[in-house]
């Protein structure tokens, strides 16, 4: 049984816009998916549903064995906080919290934060020495890395990150590349949005969306 | 971790401190003189004389001296501002015959404040007289002069000294005062009095009260409240406080809506970071219990703080005011600390209520 399979999932708003038509996506334990497509092509919605923030209006997602297609907003949450680690691409960090606090958070919704913990998953990123430091103290990719260790800390199993190069620079993009390698490496499942064609050859498979639909694209 | 985060944030934090602080001392204070304003303006309408008069009982003449010091003992519970004894008989001075009352002087200026002089009060003990302004120019009297007053035709007369004359706008400016010992010896009237006015502060209620305790305790005396006093004081001071209530519920309803905004806006422009903690996982009871938790925190410290500010607030106004201070209250203090809490409280409720409801997609996406 794969970890996360979306059977002939479908996204409507006001009935009339189709967002997603009859998506069907299997992700297979350990696996590195990229799911790429321009602009306006439905991906960002599909990556609302994987990560338990919006309900498909037709089909059924199954994440580790669970159907997320008919529970309720609660349910919802507690699925997102046990089974999922975000990755923004605008890193969505406190601002009045330091790195470490700002991992903290996760853990609080999760269960108890515990320092060590926090700091062995800072340690993990390159960031030990940071902890302590406040988001307007680090620079893009020091951020990024931060949203990371945020996004491991209750171990999830599922790593859903959106376009996690979009606001750095090549040297970063290719240290949070590196970040991401380590951990399929490791056997993490890794759901990667990108537009970037660079970052979608990075995973090990890729699927393509456009005007809603979905299909397999060659990797290189 | 909790505490740096507010620290972090004290720019902030100071602004919804000071927006909870000035509205609690608003309410601290404006209470506390709406509470007050009875009280002090009881007291300032002392000013205008006694409020009460002990008669003598049934068809007695004359009160005995000694009774005052059980009409003292019965008003030990009230705030007495003064009682002064008055024995009036006519006497002659400069062989003219006047009205001359026999007083203590040190009550009667308790009691009478009012009373405009020219010159000074008599002192006590010695043979000295306060004429009145009528009297005093007809016989073309001023202080400084001495003056020979006599009981009556044949009576043994004694030379007095014009210590004051004393300008009331009544029938007082017709009259000599004398000290009390000094018309007794004269009039051979040892220890007896003609009636004593008291000055008390309290409101028309409350001098029923003291009219019928004193029936009771004193039976050999009659109570008379002054009534044109008590009713306009009652009439001046409830049309007092019902404009100050007015004005404290005005600014109450003002300062609760000034709080509210304020931390309405604090708590929406926090919307992204609630987005976050859900997308990271909260739900909603998390994020409202958390801002409400702040907002009572806030409450409760902006609470203190301006309990005691609209205590010193209260304290001025009273002391510029009415030239008197004002007492601490615990239940105005108690009072205001929880409705800070609840106004706190509740303002960061509303908006975190709206925030919850918010998509965490939408908002993280910067829609």
């Amino acid at each position: 049984m794969s970890l996360l399979e979306l059977n002939h999932v479908s996204k409507a708003y006001n009935e009339k816009f189709m967002a997603l038509e009859d998506i069907n996506l299997h992700v297979e334990k350990g696996e590195w998916l990229a799911v790429m497509g321009p602009s306006g092509s439905g991906k960002t919605t599909l990556m609302n549903i994987i990560g338990c923030m919006d309900k498909p209006t037709g089909g059924e997602v199954v994440l580790d064995g669970a159907v997320l297609t008919d529970v309720t907003s609660a349910e919802l949450t507690r699925f997102r906080r046990d089974k999922i680690g975000i990755v923004f691409q605008q890193f969505h960090m406190i601002p009045y919290l330091t790195a470490l606090e700002n991992i903290m958070v996760a853990q609080y919704y999760h269960s108890m934060p515990e320092k060590h913990e926090v700091l062995k998953a800072l340690d993990r990123v390159g960031l030990l020495d940071r902890a302590d430091h406040l988001p307007s103290q680090l620079s893009g990719g020091e951020q990024q890395r931060v949203c990371i260790a945020r996004a491991l800390i209750n171990y999830p199993v599922l790593i859903l990150a959106d376009e996690p190069t979009g606001n750095l620079d090549e040297q970063n993009q290719k240290l949070v590349m590196k970040i991401f390698h380590e951990l399929h490496d490791e056997g993490h499942t890794i759901l990667t949005v990108t537009h970037s064609p660079d970052v979608g050859d990075e995973a090990q498979r890729c699927v393509v969306i456009e005007h809603g639909h979905m299909k397999e694209r060659e990797m290189k | 971790m909790v505490g740096n985060a507010l620290l972090r944030r004290r720019a902030r934090m100071v602004i919804a401190l000071l927006a909870v602080a000035v509205g609690a001392t608003i309410i601290s204070g404006m209470i506390t003189v709406y509470r007050d304003v009875p009280e002090q303006m009881g007291r300032a309408f002392r000013a205008y004389g006694a409020n009460l008069l002990i008669l003598p009982a049934g068809e007695k003449a004359n009160i005995e001296q000694s009774t005052l010091t059980r009409v003292r003992e019965a008003l030990q519970s009230y705030e007495v501002v003064g009682i002064t004894p008055f024995l009036y008989e006519s006497t002659i001075v400069n062989r003219q015959i006047v009205m001359t009352g026999g007083t203590d002087f040190e009550e009667l200026q308790k009691v009478s404040p009012y009373w405009q002089m020219q010159g000074r009060w008599p002192e006590k003990g010695k043979k000295e007289v306060l004429v009145g302004a009528e009297f005093a120019q007809k016989l073309h009297i001023k202080p400084g002069d001495s003056v020979v007053v006599s009981g009556g035709e044949g009576e043994i007369s004694a030379d007095y000294t014009v210590a004051g004359i004393v300008s009331t706008g009544g029938k007082e400016e017709s009259f000599v005062f004398m000290n009390l010992g000094n018309l007794q010896t004269i009039k051979s009237r040892p220890e007896e009095l003609s009636l004593a006015q008291v000055s008390i502060v309290a409101d028309q209620a409350a001098l029923k009260d003291i009219e019928e305790t004193l029936q009771r305790q004193v039976p050999d005396i009659a109570p008379q409240l002054v009534k044109q006093i008590a009713q306009s004081e009652g009439t001046v001071l409830g049309k007092l406080q019902s404009l100050v209530l007015l004005v404290t519920i005005v600014v109450l309803i003002l300062t609760l809506i000034c709080v509210s905004t304020t931390m309405m806006a604090i708590v929406t422009e926090r919307r992204k970071e609630i987005a976050l903690k859900k997308a990271l996982g909260a739900d909603n009871a998390n994020i409202v219990l958390e801002f409400f938790g702040e907002g009572c925190l806030l409450g409760l410290i902006g609470g203190v703080l301006g309990t005691g500010c609209g205590y010193l607030f209260a304290q001025s106004v009273s002391i510029n005011v009415f030239s008197r201070g004002i007492s601490f209250s615990p239940s105005i203090a108690v009072g205001t600390l929880i409705l800070s809490i609840l106004i706190t409280g509740l303002a960061s409720l509303v908006p975190v209520r709206i925030a919850t409801a918010v998509d965490p997609a939408i908002v993280l996406r910067g829609e």
